[in-house]
């Protein structure tokens, strides 16, 4: 690993300072860290925004889940609170990596690295998530803008991510056996009003399945979706697993979402 | 006294490897250390235009920048094949020269090609950056099935041919081919796979400029044949100034037999700058260098009657080899494999043809198992078909063909000296519940599911010997060991061995051996190995052979112990040495009941006098002193067999395939110590099973290999396997005093074919490769509900 400065400010404040566009923020530093160690990534200052004490905990209102960004993903999954306005939630941290992983790890780590396979933005879709940066806050469906790619500007902090709780939800993922991040998965949330099918692994970018969606808000069960094809165009495909075979799990796994909420 | 052998004494190791106190070579420092960083080629087959360290030289830290070219003018030789093998047309195998670092052409993404070292580890990584060489990239040769028909990646090698070998008889073969009702035929792929020992590969060289000695610490299954290659070979040092160590070694499965590149260049650098060095390979560096294992391709007929005799056997087999041959590369897949692709059965004739080729790949060579888990996949895929073919049951084919007289002649090479094939299956069916399968596959249709279940029997040969017969077939070496066994005056007792411990707990089960020969507590004794500056000589680790050839070594020294015990005893209690009982660690005159104990003993034997008498415990013609060594070559090979039997259950919606049920019942003779027995089929069928189910190593056609990391090669968890059920039978070896067998790598060598053969049941014989992931798995299920569709 090349040298750098390593910085730990006290606020938000203190840190978009030494922001630059030579700098990263850290907080687990679960993809930084090993990008930097094989020299994929090379910084002059390393922010760690661990000890800004405003950016962790859990805060649960009437109708939203309040996670503060560098909140870990062990923290979420033991949250009573969590568990039992969106159990959904819960049971996604708690399923993260391993328990290593899951004690370092950060939502708003996982959400501002938006990798096409992790768990937490197909919650964030599936939720109506909404990003409060230390500048504005950012609704999901704008805030995941492709692979690794967010609408993040250079320099701006994810401090929280709010859910809005919903009538029911269910995460489904099928784990890569080697890495466990998901080939694919399935966040299924059922609102007030609507349904919605996040998918994450499957393309580029987390999104939401519309189709699916649009059958499941006007008859939420399992039986809605029966038949309906699920395409592979514009799916991954890679050593793991086909674009074929991806769209065949969406489809699947939906389903066992569904029946599960 | 109890005897030890055979009881489950708690491992002596455990006490520091679970506090974290073993010592590793990573955790051996050397003051004024330099550390070392290699520069590798990026293609798997380039020419090297030139090499410009210049840069290097200037960064900051950087001590010395070395390369192919400095190595070739210090005539340091290369690494190795060691067994040389002759093709059916009697030209010998061709070998390339494989320098420490490549000089003129790099042949496999990862080859070195130089060498940084610097005052730090940063500081090294930094000058490794700045060498800059000059590639001209050549189309890479990586898939073993077009290497005879692509250009020659080494000069002097036509077709990328190593050999043609051929064991057995063409023509008998065809004669009972010829008289058969059936052929049953399969084509495999036996995957390749990366050995991932949980300690990467790792030297610290320390050079004595007084002495001129070279320290070599370095994760090596075997520290004296390391010597003795780097020695006679690479031209590094004389024996006499090379010391090399193996101290703690994390797991090495066959992937740290060779002496490789680094520790080569390291002991020959050390020398040239004086500095000590240090090098620990990253996780990618052994993903990419370690020896790979298997990768075979095989097409394979068996020829059987209607009603389930086996008549006839043949098996053409292409084996990669990787970009070089290395140490035990080239007899893997030629006496390693051949003769046991006959399986435990009685085969009239039969016939196996392997052609080696070189490829631009990583080297492969012996990994646990080491030819005969290719060769069980082989006959055992066969056998499962055959049963299918001719509507029999699947055990019931296999009983059939048995021998049941032992010595069994088996066709190809072996003479299996004890067995008893029949009582192995019949346990393990009796344990896996085998007549309750039926009532179980049906519930798992039920619930929407296949279920499936799989048997295999096999046998393997390990602990290779005799030395004269290994070496009249290729050997260049003899593989006997040695021990040494060396009481100290106030008797305590250090038992030296070449055989070397990387997870096989020797320090524990040698213990037990030297314990009961000798009658003291196992508490008195230690085992001495892993350092060529302590004990005789020794070949080390690997093929099964520690206990069966190394366990025999250390009871033949205890036995000349007692021996002259029973002398010095003799004289010390003034009666004839024939009146002398020893038992239990006591020397007993027969008519007296006078004793001395065996401490008593060695005590006289170093202290050999008393005040105001001269009087001597030391029989005439013997010397003072009490140590004794041997070096033991068996007689033959060692034979340990067994049955397994697997069940699965797949998902069809997903392909998933999990192992419900694993019964293993082996036959490995007397059994010294069953925890660390069983710990070892743990850790084969684990082996095994991730290379049915999980383990693939991928290139690329340009020969990058895909699968370099832990991210894209599935390395099986806990959770990917149930409760082994295990069972033993026991028939004692005729070929040691011991009547033991090897155990170390029969759990690799029958779970491939034992999990593929339920995966392929529960997919109605259809036929899959390994690994059988869960895509491979969904594809197959959606093609039998077409067909079952199209049927009905």
């Amino acid at each position: 690993m090349k040298t750098f400065n390593y910085h730990s400010p006290k606020d938000v404040k203190e840190a978009t300072k030494l922001a630059s566009s030579s700098s990263a923020f850290l907080a687990g530093g679960m993809t930084t860290i090993p990008s930097m160690k094989l020299g994929l990534a090379t910084y002059k200052d390393v922010i760690d925004i661990k000890n800004i004490k405003k950016l962790s905990g859990i805060k649960v209102s009437g109708k939203t889940v309040m996670i503060g960004a560098t909140t870990k993903h062990a923290e979420v999954a033991a949250s009573k609170d969590v568990s039992k306005a969106i159990p959904a939630l819960a049971k996604l941290a708690g399923n993260i990596g391993d328990a290593q992983v899951r004690n370092r790890g950060t939502i708003g780590g996982s959400i501002s690295n938006n990798d096409p396979s992790a768990c937490y933005p197909s919650a964030c879709m599936a939720l109506n998530a909404v990003i409060h940066t230390d500048k504005r806050k950012i609704e999901a469906e704008k805030f995941f803008t492709g692979m690794f790619e967010t609408a993040l500007k250079s320099g701006e902090i994810v401090e929280a991510v709010e859910f809005q709780i919903p009538e029911k939800a269910d995460y489904q993922k099928h784990p890569n056996p080697a890495s466990r991040y998901a080939i694919i998965g399935v966040f299924v949330a059922k609102h007030k009003k609507d349904v919605n099918v996040a998918v994450t692994g499957a393309k580029s970018c987390v999104y939401i399945d519309k189709d699916l969606s649009k059958k499941l808000s006007s008859n939420f069960s399992s039986s809605a979706i029966d038949g309906t094809e699920v395409k592979s165009s514009g799916m991954n495909s890679d050593m793991h697993a086909s674009a074929e075979y991806r769209a065949n799990l969406v489809s699947l796994y939906t389903k066992k979402a569904v029946e599960a909420c | 006294m109890a005897s030890l052998v055979g009881s489950r004494v708690e491992r002596k190791e455990d006490t520091r490897f679970l506090q974290g106190k073993g010592r590793y070579t990573a955790d051996i420092n050397i003051a004024n250390q330099t550390y070392a960083v290699f520069v590798r080629s990026p293609h798997a087959r380039a020419k090297i235009k030139s090499v410009d360290t210049s840069k290097a030289l200037k960064s900051s830290g950087v001590v010395s920048v070395l390369t192919g070219k400095e190595i070739a003018e210090d005539k340091i030789g290369g690494l190795i094949a060691g067994w040389a093998i002759r093709s059916e047309d009697g030209s010998e195998m061709k070998v390339p020269g494989n320098p420490p670092l490549a000089k003129d052409v790099a042949n496999f993404v990862g080859e070195p090609i130089a060498v940084v070292f610097a005052e730090t580890l940063d500081e090294a990584k930094e000058g490794a950056e700045k060498v800059k060489v000059d590639y001209k990239v050549l189309k890479a040769v990586v898939d073993p099935a077009d290497a005879m028909k692509s250009e020659a990646i080494h000069d002097g090698v036509d077709k990328n041919l190593c050999y043609d070998w051929l064991l057995g008889d063409r023509k008998a073969v065809d004669e009972a081919f010829s008289k058969a009702d059936k052929i049953i035929k399969v084509d495999l792929i036996n995957n390749r796979l990366v050995p991932n020992a949980m300690e990467p590969r790792a030297c610290v060289v320390d050079y004595n400029t007084a002495s001129e000695e070279i320290t070599l610490y370095t994760t090596s299954q075997n520290p004296h044949l390391s010597r003795l290659v780097m020695s006679a070979f690479g031209n590094v040092a004389p024996e006499n100034k090379l010391r090399v160590v193996a101290p703690d070694v994390g797991g090495g499965f066959g992937s740290k037999i060779n002496v490789y590149n680094e520790e080569i260049v390291c002991s020959w650098a050390s020398k040239k700058i004086e500095r000590p060095i240090k090098w620990v390979a990253e996780r990618t560096e052994s993903f990419l260098t370690d020896t790979h294992g298997r990768d075979h391709i095989t097409h394979a007929e068996l020829a059987v009657t209607k009603d389930g005799k086996f008549l006839g056997f043949k098996n053409e087999t292409i084996a990669n080899l990787g970009a070089y041959a290395r140490v035990f590369a080239t007899v893997t897949p030629t006496y390693l494999f051949g003769p046991c692709a006959t399986g435990v059965y009685v085969i009239p004739a039969a016939y196996s043809n392997v052609k080696a080729v070189y490829t631009n790949t990583a080297p492969v060579d012996a990994y646990r198992g080491a030819g005969r888990p290719e060769a069980t996949y082989t006959i055992e895929r066969l056998v499962e078909k055959a049963a299918l073919e001719l509507g029999m049951d699947k055990t019931e084919i296999r009983m059939k063909n048995f021998p049941t007289q032992f010595p069994f002649k088996q066709t190809l090479v072996h003479t299996v000296d004890s067995g008893d094939y029949v009582a192995g299956l019949e346990k393990a069916k009796q344990m896996a519940d085998y007549a309750g399968f039926e009532a179980r596959r049906k519930k798992s249709e039920a619930n929407g599911k296949l279920r499936g279940i799989g048997v295999s029997s096999y046998f393997e040969a390990c602990g290779i010997a005799p030395s004269a017969a290994v070496m009249s077939l290729g050997c260049g070496v003899g593989l006997w060991e040695s021990a040494e066994v060396r009481f100290n005056p106030t008797g305590q007792i250090s038992v030296f061995t070449g055989a070397h411990s990387h997870g096989q707990s020797h320090d524990t089960t040698f213990a037990q051996i030297a314990a009961d020969e000798l009658g003291v507590p196992m508490e008195n004794i230690d085992v001495v190995h892993g350092d060529t500056d302590k004990g005789t000589f020794g070949m080390g680790t690997y093929g099964s052979r520690s206990l069966t050839v190394g366990g025999i070594a250390i009871v033949n020294a205890c036995k000349k112990i007692i021996a002259k015990g029973k002398r010095v005893a003799a004289k010390m209690l003034e009666v004839n040495e024939d009146e002398i009982e020893f038992k239990d660690g006591e020397f007993v005159a027969l008519k007296s009941n006078k004793k001395k104990t065996i401490g008593e003993v060695a005590f006289a034997c170093y202290l050999p006098g008393q005040r105001d008498e001269m009087k001597s415990p030391i029989p005439e013609g013997d010397e003072p002193g009490l140590i004794e060594s041997s070096f033991y070559d068996p007689p033959n090979f060692s034979f340990p067999a067994g049955s397994h039997i697997c069940e699965v259950e797949i998902d069809p919606d997903t392909g998933n395939v999990k192992v419900e049920k694993y019964t293993a019942v082996d036959d490995f003779g007397r059994i010294v110590n069953p925890n660390i027995v069983e710990g070892q089929v743990h850790g084969g069928l684990a082996q095994g099973i991730g290379q049915a189910l999980h383990e693939n190593t991928q290139y690329d056609e340009t020969g990058q290999l895909m699968t370099a990391s832990y991210m894209d090669y599935t390395m099986p968890r806990a959770d990917n396997f149930p409760d082994f059920n295990l069972g033993f039978t026991c028939t004692h070896a005729t070929s040691n005093p011991l009547g033991v067998k090897g155990c170390g790598e029969a759990g690799a060598i029958a779970s491939p074919p034992t999990v593929m053969n339920a995966v392929i049941d529960a997919l109605g014989g259809q036929e899959i490769s390994m690994p059988a992931t869960a895509e491979k798995v969904w594809r197959a299920c959606k093609a039998m509900k077409k067909s079952k569709a199209k049927a009905a």
